[in-house]
């Protein structure tokens, strides 16, 4: 009931947002907040739960076309809690973020921020493909509003290059679905489109191969990786700060969860085959990633970049099929999910007091926002991955992994350890240090801005130095993936 | 006492903390004692847990603080390792630390970002202090990366100049090329011994591996290169002279006393592993001897204060990296001790210079300072004899032990040794003549305060007498094979103790005499081509910038809009276009139109009855 009602506030809040504008202009952030608030305390009570150290926290099963077999299916385990926490979470910030920068229709803008929350909570908590499938095209929509209304200079393009991009993943997706649920048709007799059941089907090897790659494609375009990345860059630099915070922080995550939670379990042969591609793809994102980030000017399309190249580390995580790697995974997901948006929210604020991207045109900032800076030198320090802070715990345990499995293409990732500081230190050199080019003006962060931002700083620090608690939340999910994964030969 | 081992990097920490937080704010005087009294307290710990240790019968201990991760079959405690080898460097990091810190709040003292200066300085004692005191591979890393980021930052810390960043980035990436080996070194070691805890480790190795053997080789080599990296040894050192951007007492804290020794540490504190690895362990010697020379050579070229002394920082590593490589490990930590006074000192010295002079570097451009800084001037006096290795300094006991060792290995090796001794006093004596000796040049010179002078006098002494303070290091380390102690007059130990007096005439001739035999040489076209040679540093910088930066640089750039991106938009492109051309055939013509269908339906039939 509570993984309903999770999802049920959010639309409501969405619903209410949109009414409320009439009523007072400040009135949608405020209804915004107060739902996430509402979700935050079901979390709350959610985490006693996952003490007992099963499976699954939660689980509620309704009825919905029993004709096909289709149910209201949700259920919660670990690393699903985690991530709509991290949802919720990045949906606060994000509010938070979105007070000064939208102006105008600010009820429909929250309204779609929380429709777009919705569908990627209904993502990471159904049980049921055909309600998977609904959540991820409910996602879609409003995202595609988010970049086209409030979006900058060439938003609408953005907005539809995304569009086209995940519609077509999502295409394959479908069709790998329903052809599953008619596998399992002609094996049982009865439709379903549960997970549970649909994870009994019996495709013939061949089959289970193209059905794979079918969801596989879906949710790298998501991920993305290399070559489907194309439609993140342009996304990110012309959505609004909370579009983009919304999209790095949460619905890139969508993708990895899609191929931890469907891809490898639905069809353990076909992954395991498919292993050293997908690998060989995540190795390929990260370095790609990396050195396109290099070459950037504009700063928010080199963060999108950078993003690539950390959802590579997921993809060659979760393929290599261990426990040290599918939780560096996991870990990555929520590190990557504060750090990036913690850089989107800055490289906005910075575009919103000097009205350009363009990381030539800044330089000496440092001394005009002192504070600012000194956040921006965080999560730039973040992202190259060093110790102590959480993206190295992911980092780490997904070479480690990796290693374990393929040392030669573990040694080839590791080379963006090299390329992570050349970008990340880009950014500080491009827009903190140097000399102030001309006399500017750049107003330091104001409290509510620091507030957003030093709860990110924790949740980095948190998770780099204590990872435990996150590691055994996750711990049990991802040991029952493994354990249905064939033995090696 | 020894239990509160974990409190040691914590006080740094909490000294950064409260420094990064509320620095803006807080009054000048507030912020030097935060800075220097949380390195303080941990000086003074650190001597109290260094008496505890030395009384309890030098057993090795160990304190955890808490679990850090623990997946699978990995777990990683915030554990924390004391013996001999990690004392003294605790007692390095933070004595000599100490002293620094107290120097630079006289130095820095009108800096207008003084706050940030001491938070970065008690954050790079913190990640030092984590290094020397980790009982696992794991944390020693985070250690690792910690003082490499405050590095970074302190190289870099007067960002207006574009130059500093340069330097400032060019030192973290280098230094990352050596950590990514050192982390792969690591993956390796985890993958197949499953533990990272540095002295299971180590007798898992012994236990498991023949000495020699690929797994042994393949380990310690990629340990070496991070070593290497972050060392300033041949093929990585060429970021260190840059590093001197820095503010001096950066230079002296991180890039002369313990950030850059921190290799040695490492290649010592995995000495088990080494052994096993001979071939390595070579390699080891010769990267010393080779880039001890290189550096030596270098030095000899340079006109500014500071390159002059980076560069015989690289010159001394390269002798504990050769001592290392011949199995000679207390001598290369002992070295590492007595190099860490000397060269603080000297650096410090050089500071005062630079600070009374308003930025001056040039030793060219000094002279006759003797009179005017006569605290500076005897600093450089003890702390060049140091440097030389002249007897009745530590830097002679330490040297000196080096040498023999190396002799019992090699001769060829020690051969190069002692050319690298003389050279060290050539170089050593050369900043001392010029700049100190000869006709006075400038006028303008202001006062330091005591906060300034107490530190170099106390380095003064220890960089005489440091070698009292030598903690036997033989719990440590596997004995070396006992060999008999050459007599006084012995040649090799003659030869040994004579070759810094040599380069010290040399000096002497050169640049305290007028010879006009060396002036004659110096104006010779292929010596001056030499010269400019070894003042690039034998053209390393140019070598790594086409070989790597430039080809990286050019792809990047030659990329930037992404190929893959340009594919999908030849989709779209290809739409347009079939858009365009079934656009065309909508012309509204209603004869067209009824052609179009009646072909269609005949096609349609014709196929329909012909298939």
């Amino acid at each position: 009931m509570m993984l309903a009602m999770l999802i049920g506030i959010l639309f409501a809040g969405g619903l209410a947002a949109w009414f409320c504008e009439r009523l007072h202009p400040a009135a949608p952030a405020r209804v915004a907040l107060t739902a996430l608030a509402f979700d935050a305390v079901l979390l709350f009570m959610l985490y006693p739960l996952a003490a007992d150290n099963s499976a699954w926290i939660a689980d509620l099963k309704w009825q919905w076309i029993p004709r096909f077999g289709i149910g209201f299916h949700l259920a919660m385990d670990g690393v699903s809690l985690l991530l709509v926490t991290l949802a919720v979470l990045l949906g606060c910030v994000a509010v938070g973020c979105a007070r000064t920068e939208i102006r105008h229709r600010q009820g429909f803008f929250y309204f779609n921020l929380l429709f777009c929350l919705a569908g990627a909570v209904g993502v990471f908590l159904a049980m049921d493909l055909f309600l998977f499938f609904f959540c991820w095209e409910l996602m879609l929509a409003p995202m595609y509003f988010l970049i086209g209304i409030w979006g900058h200079e060439d938003s609408i393009r953005a907005a539809i290059k995304f569009f086209i991009f995940t519609q077509v993943g999502g295409l394959l997706m479908l069709l790998a679905i329903v052809a599953l649920a008619l596998i399992y048709h002609a094996d049982t007799g009865r439709y379903s489109f549960d997970y549970f059941d649909l994870l009994h089907a019996t495709p013939d090897p061949h089959t289970a191969f193209l059905l794979m790659l079918g969801f596989f494609v879906a949710f790298s375009v998501k991920l993305p990786a290399i070559p489907f990345h194309a439609w993140l860059p342009d996304a990110h630099t012309q959505a609004p700060t909370a579009g983009s915070v919304i999209l790095a922080g949460v619905m890139l995550k969508t993708g990895a969860y899609g191929l931890l939670r469907f891809t490898v379990p639905l069809f353990p042969d076909a992954a395991q085959q498919f292993a050293p591609v997908a690998m060989t793809l995540g190795a390929i994102s990260v370095l790609y990633g990396a050195v396109m980030a290099y070459a950037q000017s504009d700063l928010k399309r080199l963060i999108a970049y950078t993003s690539i190249s950390h959802m590579g580390f997921m993809l060659l995580g979760i393929f290599s099929l261990n426990l040290a790697a599918l939780q560096g995974s996991v870990v990555t997901m929520l590190a990557h999910g504060f750090s990036a948006a913690a850089l989107f929210m800055i490289a906005g604020a910075l575009q919103e007091r000097l009205h350009t991207r363009e990381m030539g045109k800044m330089g000496g900032l440092w001394p005009l926002a002192p504070r600012l800076s000194a956040i921006t030198l965080f999560f730039a320090i973040a992202s190259l991955g060093l110790p102590g802070l959480g993206n190295f715990i992911g980092e780490f345990l997904v070479l480690l992994g990796t290693f374990k499995v393929n040392a030669g293409l573990t040694a080839l990732t590791a080379l963006v350890l090299i390329l992570a500081p050349a970008y990340a230190l880009l950014i500080v050199r491009k827009t903190l240090h140097g000399p102030l080019s001309e006399a500017r003006q750049c107003a330091d962060f104001g409290s509510r801005q620091l507030l957003a931002l030093a709860i990110l700083m924790l949740a980095t620090l948190c998770l780099g130095l204590h990872p435990q608690p996150v590691l055994d939340l996750a711990q049990p999910s991802l040991l029952r993936i493994l354990q249905a994964m064939p033995p090696e030969t | 006492m020894i239990e509160q081992l974990y409190l040691l990097p914590l006080f740094p920490l909490l000294g950064f903390l409260f420094l990064a937080l509320a620095g803006g704010r807080l009054a000048r005087p507030v912020i030097a004692w935060t800075g220097c009294g949380s390195v303080g307290v941990c000086a003074l710990l650190s001597a109290l847990i260094g008496a505890a240790y030395l009384r309890g019968g030098m057993e090795p201990c160990r304190v955890a603080a808490g679990s850090w991760l623990a997946v699978d079959d990995l777990s990683l405690p915030f554990g924390f390792y004391l013996d001999a080898l990690s004392l003294t460097m605790l007692l390095v990091v933070t004595g000599v630390g100490w002293l620094i810190h107290l120097y630079s709040s006289g130095f820095m003292a009108d800096d207008a970002d003084y706050a940030r200066f001491f938070a970065y300085m008690n954050l790079f004692v913190s990640a030092m202090l984590l290094l020397v005191l980790a009982d696992n591979l794991a944390l020693l890393y985070m250690g690792w990366e910690g003082v490499g980021l405050s590095s970074y930052l302190l190289i870099g810390f007067w960002y207006q100049n574009p130059d500093n960043g340069h330097a400032a980035r060019k030192a973290f990436v280098m230094t990352r090329v050596g950590d990514t080996a050192l982390l792969l070194g690591l993956l390796l070691l985890f993958t197949r011994l499953h533990t990272l805890d540095i002295p299971a480790l180590q007798a898992l190795a012994a236990e498991h591996w023949r000495p020699g053997s690929l797994l042994p080789v393949a380990a310690s080599a990629l340990l070496l290169g991070g070593a290497v990296g972050k060392s300033a040894q041949l093929p990585l050192q060429s970021w260190l002279p840059d590093a001197m951007a820095g503010p001096t007492p950066v230079s002296a804290l991180i890039h002369a006393a313990t950030m850059v020794t921190a290799g040695i540490y490492l290649i010592a504190r995995m000495h088990g592993l080494f052994v096993l690895a001979p071939q390595v362990q070579f390699a080891v010697a010769l990267i010393g001897a080779t880039t001890l020379l290189l550096a030596g050579f270098s030095a000899l070229a340079q006109t500014d204060i500071k390159r002059i002394l980076a560069y015989s920082t690289i010159s001394q590593i390269g002798y504990m990296f050769l001592a290392l490589g011949v199995g000679a490990w207390s001598a290369a930590i002992f070295h590492l001790l007595t190099h860490a006074f000397f060269k603080a000192l000297l650096f410090l010295a050089a500071g005062a210079v630079i600070f009374c002079f308003h930025h001056e570097h040039d030793i060219f451009r000094m002279g006759g300072l003797r009179r005017k800084l006569p605290v500076a001037f005897w600093s450089f006096v003890v702390g060049c004899a140091a440097l030389a290795g002249l007897p009745f300094t530590a830097g002679f006991y330490s040297k000196h032990q080096i040498l023999l060792a190396v002799f019992a290995v090699s001769p060829v090796l020690w051969a190069a040794a002692c050319f690298g001794a003389a050279l060290t006093g050539f170089y050593s004596f050369r900043l001392l003549f010029v700049a100190f000796f000869g006709p006075e040049n400038r006028e303008t010179v202001t006062g330091m305060d005591w906060r300034m002078r107490t530190p170099l006098l106390l380095l003064c002494l220890l960089a005489l007498g440091g070698a009292l303070l030598r903690i036997p290091l033989a719990s440590v380390f596997p004995l070396l094979p006992a060999k008999p102690e050459p007599g006084v007059f012995d040649p090799l130990n003659l030869v040994s103790l004579l070759a810094p007096f040599a380069g010290v005439l040399l000096a002497a001739w050169r640049y305290l005499g007028a010879a006009q035999a060396a002036q004659a040489l110096a104006a010779k076209p292929w010596f001056k081509g030499l010269r400019q040679f070894w003042l690039d540093g034998w053209g390393f910088d140019r070598l790594y910038d086409r070989l790597w930066l430039r080809p990286f640089q050019f792809i990047a750039e030659i990329n930037k809009n992404d190929v893959i991106d340009r594919e999908y938009a030849a989709i779209a492109r290809l739409c347009m276009r079939l858009h365009a051309m079934l656009g065309a055939s909508q012309t509204g013509k209603v004869r067209r139109y009824a052609a179009v269908m009646g072909f269609g339906a005949a096609a349609i039939i014709a196929i329909g009855l012909l298939s």
